[in-house]
């Protein structure tokens, strides 16, 4: 749910990053909050258990600038990609405006993408969304090892809506800031539908 | 999209305006009016020290897990949340099944003035929620983001 503050020209929106365990969502934030200048973030917060894997979620907020004089404002979430975490996942989605799933290129892990995004799609519907309405970006990552799965293969599965999607690698950063300009670009243009 | 909290100029005023009086009659160090999904709305008080966006997005996920904790006891919610610290003491409350009313205060004030200040300004807070959500839906407010073009949102990420 966007938040438009006419008062302080703000508008804020919130983008969740989606996926199996260990494929990488952290790293897609840790990669932006690095490589974004101070002005433009605020501070990363992890609730993650001792072995840094997240307990909970993710958090930064970032500004991307102005549009006709509102202050842009995106509030990044990644949510615990571990099985038994669903029910943490259902709450991060609550009020959501963009999706992106990253997917895990391995062919090992293709199991647990198919499981993933089943069950983004089916929390979603928890909450209300339709993943085919809202704005959603495919990530697959991890695509520099060597045992990455095709392209068409992954497409084939992971993407069967034809949303637009990246290669990455987030570790390198390969593909991370494209993946979050698109979603942000499809929230905005979201945004202006509804206005 | 539906469910867009939009605020206005004039709704603001008036929740920073109880947020003023519950921190000054409740001798609170500041208070805050979150929005559930962890939007800062308004803030009274030190908050110069404060991380404001962190706190709010802490506060929500906070209230987000006991509201999840209530639905499995089969509760509606937990209406109010206290924590206990050394120095510093917060406590939360949901308002109007909307937005996250907190309050932090220190040795100058007690929980039980706490409580009373904030059931007052809960009351008020519910009403001016209520008059912002019918105008908001009245959808007779100027809207700026009907005129945004490609351009403009393109513009965005030229780096």
């Amino acid at each position: 749910m966007s938040f438009i503050n006419y008062s302080s020209r703000e508008i804020n929106c919130k983008i969740v990053y989606y996926g199996p365990g260990l494929c990488g969502k952290t790293t897609n934030l840790q990669y932006i909050y690095n490589k974004t200048n101070p002005e433009a973030k605020g501070k990363m917060i992890s609730l993650a258990t001792e072995t840094d894997r997240t307990l909970f979620f993710d958090f930064l907020p970032l500004s991307l600038g102005e549009i006709r004089g509102f202050k842009t404002r995106f509030h990044l979430y990644t949510v615990p990609g571990q099985v038994f975490y669903d029910a943490s996942r259902k709450l991060i989605l609550k009020g959501v405006d963009g999706v992106v799933f990253v997917g895990d290129s391995q062919l090992e892990r293709m199991e647990a993408n198919i499981e993933s995004l089943d069950n983004l799609r089916t929390n979603l519907q928890e909450q209300g969304y339709d993943l085919d309405k809202l704005p959603y970006v495919v990530q697959f990552n991890k695509r520099d090892l060597p045992n990455s799965a095709p392209m068409e293969e992954l497409l084939e599965v992971l993407n069967p809506t034809k949303v637009p999607h990246y290669e990455a690698v987030a570790t390198k950063g390969v593909g991370v800031f494209d993946t979050l300009k698109a979603v942000a670009k499809l929230v905005l243009t979201e945004l202006r539908k509804a206005g | 999209m539906s469910n867009q909290l939009v605020m206005y100029e004039e709704e603001l005023a008036q929740i920073s305006n109880i947020c003023d009086v519950l921190q000054r009659d409740s001798n609170a160090k500041a208070v805050l009016v979150i929005d559930k999904n962890g939007q800062a709305i308004a803030q009274s008080g030190e908050v110069e020290q404060l991380d404001v966006t962190s706190l709010s997005s802490l506060t929500a996920g906070n209230v987000a897990a006991t509201g999840g904790i209530a639905q499995l006891l089969a509760e509606k919610e937990f209406a109010g949340q206290f924590h206990e610290g050394e120095k510093t003491n917060v406590h939360i409350s949901i308002v109007g099944a909307r937005v996250i009313l907190l309050v932090l205060f220190d040795e100058r004030s007690s929980l039980g003035l706490v409580r009373l200040r904030v059931r007052k300004a809960a009351v008020e807070l519910t009403h001016v929620l209520e008059v912002l959500v019918k105008k908001s839906e009245s959808g007779n407010q100027p809207s700026v983001f009907a005129e945004i073009t490609d351009d403009d949102i393109d513009n965005l990420f030229n780096d």
